[in-house]
């Protein structure tokens, strides 16, 4: 042991009890998974739902006692502490959509509570993770799990695709993101990265541009991959449709708001100095993600594939508050991808419960009658459909008008105005499923709709109400 | 006299391995060749974290090159095992013959 070795304090033990809580949860659901009979596997269900509780008082009680832990590793501060939470409470949401669909496609088993919780567990260290070897690998225990969980229906033809294609394409992103960490390392000595700034910013030790311009590159492509930026999105409407829809929700939801975390730490701390460098390169790439995700939404039939597409369409809205690179930028993007998680895992929740066994029933004009048969559901779905537009007074209108006030203010008028464009274009293709759910005769899609299970419908209560609220009442997150 | 390697060949002969690999990852159409050639990549990765590690006389590049080979070693565990159901349900490993998914 070396003699300046300083063993880590109490508090310090504090500061990663989420993560703590989430992977030890998660491996005693592993143990336990062997010596509980098929019938009441869900009780492991119930524990992984306990270990999300748990890791969410953990999260807060960490963003108490906020500070660096284990020699500067981790930073657990307000920024992490938001995105810890937020990543906790996605998990806890898909945790609460995945038991009746499990159930139903007989399925229900405890690897896939583990995964959830192991992938969580990444996320919040991705989003506290102040050195680059921390960050790098969070996002890998992030995103192995998620591998396994997009292929979990190992039987389904559609699921295996979808786990090759994100494995082998997520794969192809990590090696990219540790190309240009090894360029950053060499150009600068650290792989801290308020170190990483200072180099950067101190002009007597300037490392070569062509080095850092590189490494800056290569790590955007590694990120852009991860949060489905154009043109890096190919793999998401794929991997989307093919993993089950809890599962779709999930990668939706946690693994891209913690890449934006990353994104958002790794480009406004360590490459705050090279500002003047990435700016128009992050300013194309979020207006070809909001082009390319709505305008292939407009030509989906398939519900998932739909969703996938505004999914990548609601990255680039959180590319424009990136672009903006200030204070309220960051604030805007916080608070849009917590209305995001939300609107996501709501929208996925309706698609698990409505696509019956083997999900049987996910073209848009299976919905046709829901409005009729099904009012209350429908209308939440409503609600969530109308916040995904940006209709007042949701969230998701407030959430736009503050990622555009924020761009106006940096000067990125031309962006605003064809962001606004956009969102108008985004528009048409979820009316068209408002209008489908009310104003179609139901056909036999809507044969034995069983009612829907509880859990499910907390889901979706909790995602429609937070929608609403957040609309009315902002200030409760920002 | 000894001579030593200067840096800037490990990084050129790191870059090439990079290329070599990304360009395997795009133009094979295997499954498995296509999954060889992102280790190439993380392979060349950790050469120049090596020859960085080395220049700098610094053992943190060292450090992080012996995470990136754990990490590819749990890829390797999950992403053969994704591999192997793909087989047993389609009974090819050519990812043309792997799309069924259309827009």
């Amino acid at each position: 042991m070396p003699a300046n070795f300083v063993p880590p304090s109490g508090v310090e033990y504090i500061r990663v009890l989420p993560e703590i809580i989430l992977a030890a949860v998660a491996t005693l659901i592993m143990v336990l998974e062997p010596l509980t009979p098929a019938p009441r596997k869900r009780a492991l269900g119930y524990l992984a739902l306990a270990g999300f509780a748990g890791a969410l008082a953990g999260a807060a009680a960490a963003g108490w006692r906020t500070g660096p832990a284990f020699s500067g590793m981790l930073e657990v501060d307000g920024f992490a502490t938001f995105f810890r939470l937020l990543v906790i409470l996605a998990g806890l949401l898909v945790t609460l959509v995945s038991f009746p669909y499990l159930r139903r496609e007989e399925a229900e088993s405890g690897e896939y509570y583990a995964l959830l919780l192991y992938s969580v567990a990444g996320q919040t260290i991705m989003v506290s993770a102040a050195d680059l070897i921390v960050l790098f690998i969070g996002l890998e225990i992030s995103s192995i799990a998620s591998y396994v969980l997009a292929g979990y229906m190992r039987r389904e033809k559609l699921a295996n695709e979808a786990a090759a294609k994100y494995f082998l394409l997520g794969s192809f992103a990590t090696a990219f993101l540790l190309y240009g960490i090894a360029l950053i390392y060499g150009a600068t000595g650290t792989t801290r990265l308020n170190g990483i700034a200072q180099v950067l910013s101190d002009p007597r030790m300037a490392p070569a541009g062509i080095l850092t311009g590189t490494a800056v590159a290569l790590m955007l492509v590694g990120f852009a991959f991860k949060i489905s930026a154009a043109p890096f999105q190919v793999w998401a409407p794929d991997v989307y449709q093919g993993a089950p829809s809890p599962v779709a929700a999930f990668l939706a939801a946690g693994p891209k708001a913690a890449a934006f975390a990353v994104l958002l730490r790794v480009f406004m701390t360590a490459f705050a100095p090279l500002t003047g460098r990435w700016l128009a390169i992050m300013w194309s790439l979020s207006l070809l993600t909001m082009i390319v995700g709505n305008f292939a939404a407009l030509l989906q039939t398939n519900i998932k594939r739909l969703l996938a597409y505004s999914s990548i369409a609601h990255a680039g809205y959180v590319l424009v508050a990136v672009t903006a690179h200030s204070e309220e930028g960051v604030q805007a993007a916080m608070f849009y991808l917590t209305v995001y998680v939300f609107m996501n895992i709501g929208a996925f929740a309706v698609v698990a419960y409505f696509s019956r066994k083997g999900e049987r029933y996910v073209e848009i004009e299976d919905l046709a009658g829901l409005g009729v048969r099904q009012p209350v559901l429908a209308a939440l779905f409503a609600v969530i459909l109308l916040s995904l537009i940006g209709v007042p007074p949701t969230a998701g209108f407030l959430g736009k008008f503050y990622i555009f006030q924020a761009a106006v203010k940096a000067d990125l008028l031309w962006l605003t105005v064809l962001g606004l464009l956009n969102s108008a274009v985004a528009a048409y293709y979820y009316l068209r499923l408002i209008v489908i759910m009310y104003m179609k005769e139901p056909g036999d899609s809507l044969l034995e709709l069983p009612g829907m299970a509880v859990s499910t419908r907390a889901a979706l209560w909790t995602s429609a109400a937070a929608v609403v609220v957040l609309g009315l009442f902002p200030a409760l997150i920002r | 006299m000894p001579q030593t390697i200067p840096l800037s060949w490990y990084l050129v002969l790191s870059a090439v391995l990079f290329a070599l690999g990304a360009a395997g990852f795009v133009f094979r159409r295997n499954i498995i060749t296509m999954f060889m050639s992102i280790e190439l990549m993380l392979n060349a990765v950790n050469l120049t974290f090596i020859a960085f590690a080395y220049h700098l006389r610094q053992v943190d590049g060292q450090v992080f090159a012996f995470f990136v080979m754990v990490v590819a070693a749990a890829e390797a565990a999950v992403g053969l095992a994704i591999i192997l159901t793909v087989f047993k349900n389609r009974a090819t490993l050519q990812v043309d013959e792997i799309a069924s998914m259309k827009n």
